[in-house]
């Protein structure tokens, strides 16, 4: 009897090519990068008294101005909720056309994907700045900018979840004689579903941060008031401003966990 | 006259993309109602047999004749309707985990319902005391609202069964439907499927890997050996030695 020959393993397996190859690459383009764009650690250190500076004047909130921003509070999360529910319903469909293992035209999955791809490199500063300039400045603006922000990242996260379910359930439905819309409600969607609510509810997180950002080049929301602050130098509502924000942020964070921590 | 069979094999080849011989000239009819086992090593091709028969593979030569009709060329609503009367049951029981038995017992019937129908979850009132009755007749109506995943292997073989009578088929298809069940469940699922047979009529195929099961339920063993159909006989005139032939490794015919 004679055995097969244990295969040998090949030079880039045996000396570990691929590990330290990337480590070594790694490396150099840190140093490499951290030289070119003339990032200087030590700046950060010395105008650290004009940050204190500001933190000082920043300490005296007027509260009383809490009453003005309870509004504009709530229009950012208003904006945030919009924007990533039409954001994720629109990415649902998009998910089905680039996962692999429900499309097997290889070339409508590439060109969904290129698409997604491409939507997802603009910047959302950028589109809100464009839909500041198309919509006027508002809420309309923020929530445009902010359903294309959510629909570029929750489709890629949703096709990958996609590609992880169970595919013997579909076979099932297949030999029963369902149709492709079908199978997906019944086989897919059950399977998919808590992950994509979790993913849903990050995006939100995200959102209600980004929303902030938005309202400061006036896509409405509690962005529009801060700029407003800062521009007035009254920081004593600057202060308000990001303090209400903070609990904001904190409440939704602490509610979007614990949904989460529940559903998965 | 004899009965015209229910399934008909005529020189039907099957070759993967990737070049393997799948099946290999493979000609023989099932008459209306017959329990067949279907018996071979693994890789044999006892898969790749059954799963031209609903076409969820597709064959590269010969032709398939069901009920008279060569399914070859159908598609879209024609092999749905051809999908319908052919149920098929899994070795991985292949249930919506995360639905009800219910809900897992009523996707069998939907392909008698235009999609946007099974999409809103519109049953009929009569669809859905067949899915009890369905459910009765393998001995598991009291778990109806229970999720899928919270039953025994057996008891969800047993589901997977009752959705495939949800189709009221004419054929069921059985790829090795006991081989991850202990011999107690083994024996009531097998029980099922002769029920079902001697009953309703059904026409049942199964792909089992124990020779002993093979002898105690099927009406005819075949045997497949790296693609071909090496072994016929009724179950009269099966012996043990016959049966050890197809499993003897190497072993010529
Ligand atoms: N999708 C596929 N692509 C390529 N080859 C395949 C594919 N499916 C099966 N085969 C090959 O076809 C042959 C028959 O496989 P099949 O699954 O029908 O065997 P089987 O008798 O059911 O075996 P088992 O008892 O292990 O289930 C095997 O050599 C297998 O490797
Ligand atoms: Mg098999």
């Amino acid at each position: 009897m004679t055995y097969p020959e244990i295969p040998r393993r090949s030079w880039v397996q045996r000396w570990h090519v691929k590990g330290i190859g990337g480590t070594v690459v790694l490396l150099v383009l840190l140093v490499a990068s951290s030289q070119m764009t003339g990032v200087d650690v030590g700046m950060f250190f010395s105008n650290f008294g004009q940050f204190m500076n500001l933190l000082v004047r920043m300490s005296h909130p007027a509260w009383d101005y809490t009453t003005v921003i309870i509004q504009p509070l709530l229009e950012t999360i208003q904006m945030a909720i919009l924007g990533t529910t039409i954001g994720a319903a629109f990415a649902i469909p998009f998910a089905v056309l680039s996962a692999s293992n429900l499309i097997h035209s290889r070339l409508l999955r590439n060109v969904t994907r290129l698409f997604l791809d491409l939507v997802r490199t603009l910047p959302d500063l950028l589109l809100a700045a464009i839909f500041v300039a198309i919509f006027g400045i508002g809420s309309t603006a923020g929530v445009v900018t902010l359903a294309i922000f959510s629909f570029g990242m929750v489709s890629k996260l949703f096709y990958e979840v996609i590609e992880t379910i169970d595919m013997g359930p579909l076979e099932a439905l297949e030999s029963v004689g369902a149709s492709k819309v079908t199978i997906i409600w019944y086989a897919v969607l059950p399977q998919i579903l808590n992950q994509f609510i979790s993913y849903f509810l990050y995006t939100l997180e995200i959102n209600v941060r980004a929303s902030t950002v938005l309202g400061y080049l006036g896509a409405g929301g509690i962005g529009v008031f801060l700029q407003r602050s800062l521009n007035e130098f009254n920081y004593s509502q600057t202060a308000v401003i990001i303090l209400a924000t903070l609990v904001v942020v904190l409440v939704i964070d602490g509610i979007s966990n614990h949904l989460r921590r529940v559903l998965l | 006259m004899t009965q015209a069979p229910i399934i008909s094999f005529k020189g039907v080849n099957k070759i993967y993309s990737n070049g393997t011989v799948g099946l290999k000239d493979i000609s023989f009819d099932i008459p209306r109602g017959q329990f067949l086992v279907v018996v071979g090593l693994s890789g044999a091709g006892k898969s790749t047999l059954l799963r031209t028969i609903n076409r969820m593979h597709e064959i590269t030569s010969g032709e398939i004749t069901i009920e008279e009709e060569p399914i070859n060329d159908y598609k879209g609503q024609s092999l749905r309707l051809l999908r319908r009367k052919i149920g098929m049951i899994f070795q991985g029981f292949n249930l919506i985990n995360r639905s009800s038995v219910e809900r897992n017992v009523l996707s069998g019937r939907v392909s008698y319902y235009p999609t946007w129908k099974t999409l809103c979850g519109l049953f009929s009132k009569a669809d859905r005391e067949m899915a009890v009755r369905s459910l009765q007749r393998v001995n598991l109506a009291d778990k109806l609202y229970t999720r899928a995943d919270e039953l025994s292997g057996g008891q969800q073989q047993r589901v997977a069964i009752a959705r495939t009578l949800m189709q009221d088929p004419k054929i069921i298809l059985a790829d090795e439907p006991v081989a991850s069940l202990d011999p107690l469940t083994t024996a009531t699922v097998m029980d099922t499927l002769q029920r079902l047979n001697r009953e309703d009529g059904i026409t049942v195929i199964v792909n089992l890997h124990s020779v002993a099961l093979a002898r105690k339920y099927a009406d005819r063993i075949i045997g497949l050996r790296a693609g071909q159909l090496v072994y016929d006989q009724p179950i009269a005139a099966v012996t043990e030695a016959d049966l050890n032939k197809i499993y003897a490794e190497g072993a010529e015919a």
